[in-house]
């Protein structure tokens, strides 16, 4: 912690003489003093478009990992779903989204919903791929055990390779928080009237970079703040990884 | 290890005895895994009630013989005849992210009961067998001996009348593993089950079981059949089972 506060710090430090030393024009690069300075001044208008992208982020991650899940638990399930279906999810993510997203605006309009599309199209990859395989990687004497014991499929399933694959999933949500907030800033350039990605998109020409600057901050500390809410639960979850209490009674 | 003797009425349905002969019944059985001939014509009968003890050479096919009982696996040739049969593996196999209460009640979710109701079926057991205050507990938080006994929790609690061990024990110290034949002979006496014991442990063997079956290497037959006198868990350092543990050893080596 005290270790990325120094490098920021020294990365600020570097920056500040940079723009100060007129290397080069305030309008391209505002110096670190000048973005703080707006951080504060437009904080009523920086907030009220964090309201929308977040909304926008929330709900995309959500639906990631509803689709990201729902498809690792059937191509799990069935081999032939996966063979069919896994070069498609690739290809899905090769399509950039620059092209689609334009698309998607145009028939669902200005509102939340292509956005949340837009996000969760890109965000369920990361979802699908770790959770598909921590599901195939159960331990396979935990799953001799369940057949021993005249367990059906589904319940396999429930008791053993779900919870054995929760930790990977959390870990999956991380990678896909990250993607998200560019999904964001792309679904908004490609068309709205509100978020952190339009306010970016309108303050370059209005030559208000340190206003731009401000609402990247704003993002990547809502991004830290995504992040770190997982990281919790991923410790909460996490089983093992504790120092075993010394073991007491019968032995 | 506390006697009682409303124990069995605890664990659920009583082991059924459906069939009139023996618990086990294997008739010639032969096995392949690929080109490797690893049971090469096994005979064994096991009578309800009796334990009885596979050793074998490391490698000579004794888990794969398990399997088979417990139904994981069909044999290649010969028959297998035996009543359900719960598995206790080598490894502990406890689900690492459940408590041990949660562990020990599994066969009971599985046959369809709620959480709760598992739980509090499950907990008596778990007490008598000496885990009392550990019932939260996870595995990792627990001793290598105290994880066995939840895992025999686990298939007393599948009410099946067949105990199929694994080389249970072999992954304890050598202190732990006397407590644990000891403690076990107590759980079976209060608990009686029909046991197929696989080890490579002539001791564990001798202590435990009713009757001791000697493997080959592969393909594995059954070279010598030592009946054990005495009730268990047996004093290992008694001349007859000196005598026996001689005999053992000496059939181990001659194949």
């Amino acid at each position: 912690m005290l270790i990325s506060v120094a490098i920021v710090l020294a990365l600020l430090g570097a920056w500040e003489l940079y723009v100060r030393l007129g290397s080069v024009d305030a309008l391209l690069l505002p110096a670190p003093s000048a973005v703080a300075e707006t951080l504060v001044e437009d904080r009523g208008m920086l907030w009220s478009n964090l309201t929308v992208t977040a909304a926008e982020i929330g709900f995309g991650i959500l639906l990631a990992l509803a689709v990201g899940l729902g498809l690792a638990i059937a191509l799990h399930l069935s081999r032939s779903a996966r063979t069919a279906v896994y070069p498609l999810l690739v290809a899905s993510q090769a399509v950039p989204i620059v092209v689609v997203a334009p698309l998607l605006i145009l028939w669902f309009g200005y509102d939340l919903g292509p956005k949340v599309a837009i996000i969760a199209l890109l965000a369920f990859f990361p979802v699908v791929v770790v959770t598909l395989d921590a599901l195939a990687a159960t331990d396979a004497e935990l799953l001799r055990l369940l057949r021993s014991m005249d367990a059906t499929r589904w319940q396999r399933l429930r008791f053993v390779e779900l919870p054995a694959a929760v930790p990977a999933a959390v870990s999956g949500a991380k990678v896909a928080v990250a993607v998200a907030v560019i999904g964001a800033v792309f679904a908004e350039y490609s068309g709205s009237d509100a978020g952190l990605g339009h306010l970016i998109l309108q303050s370059i020409p209005q030559l208000e970079t340190a206003r731009a600057w401000a609402a990247v901050v704003v993002l990547a500390a809502f991004a830290v703040l995504l992040v770190s809410i997982l990281a919790a639960a991923e410790r909460r979850l996490s089983y093992g990884t504790r120092l075993p209490h010394s073991p007491k009674g019968p032995s | 290890m506390q006697s009682n003797t409303t124990a069995p009425a605890r664990v659920g349905p009583p082991p059924e005895h459906t069939t009139a002969g023996a618990a086990v019944q294997l008739v010639r059985v032969h096995h392949r895994l690929g080109e490797v001939e690893v049971l090469g014509g096994i005979d064994l009968a096991v009578a309800h009630g009796e334990t009885v003890a596979l050793v074998g050479p490391s490698g000579c096919g004794k888990s794969t013989l398990l399997e088979l009982v417990c139904g994981l696996q069909a044999p290649s040739a010969g028959r297998v005849d035996t009543e359900p049969a719960a598995l206790l593996p080598q490894r502990d196999a406890l689900l690492p992210w459940a408590d041990a209460l949660d562990n020990a009640a599994l066969p009971l979710r599985l046959q369809g009961a709620g959480r709760g109701e598992a739980r509090g079926t499950a907990a008596p057991l778990l007490a008598e067998l000496g885990l009392e205050g550990f019932e939260r507990a996870r595995p990792h938080e627990l001793s290598g001996g105290m994880r066995q006994r939840v895992a025999v929790a686990r298939a007393l609690l599948t009410g099946r009348g067949l105990l199929c061990l694994d080389e249970p024990f072999s992954a304890l110290d050598a202190i732990t593993r006397a407590d644990t034949h000891r403690w076990l002979a107590g759980v079976l006496a209060a608990e009686p089950r029909t046991v197929l014991l696989v080890t490579h442990d002539v001791e564990e063997a001798l202590v435990l079981a009713d009757r001791v079956c000697v493997l080959s290497h592969r393909p594995a037959r059954i070279v010598t059949e030592l009946p054990i006198p005495g009730t268990r868990p047996r004093d290992p350092a008694a001349d007859e089972l000196v005598a026996l543990r001689r005999a053992a050893l000496e059939a181990l080596r001659g194949c």
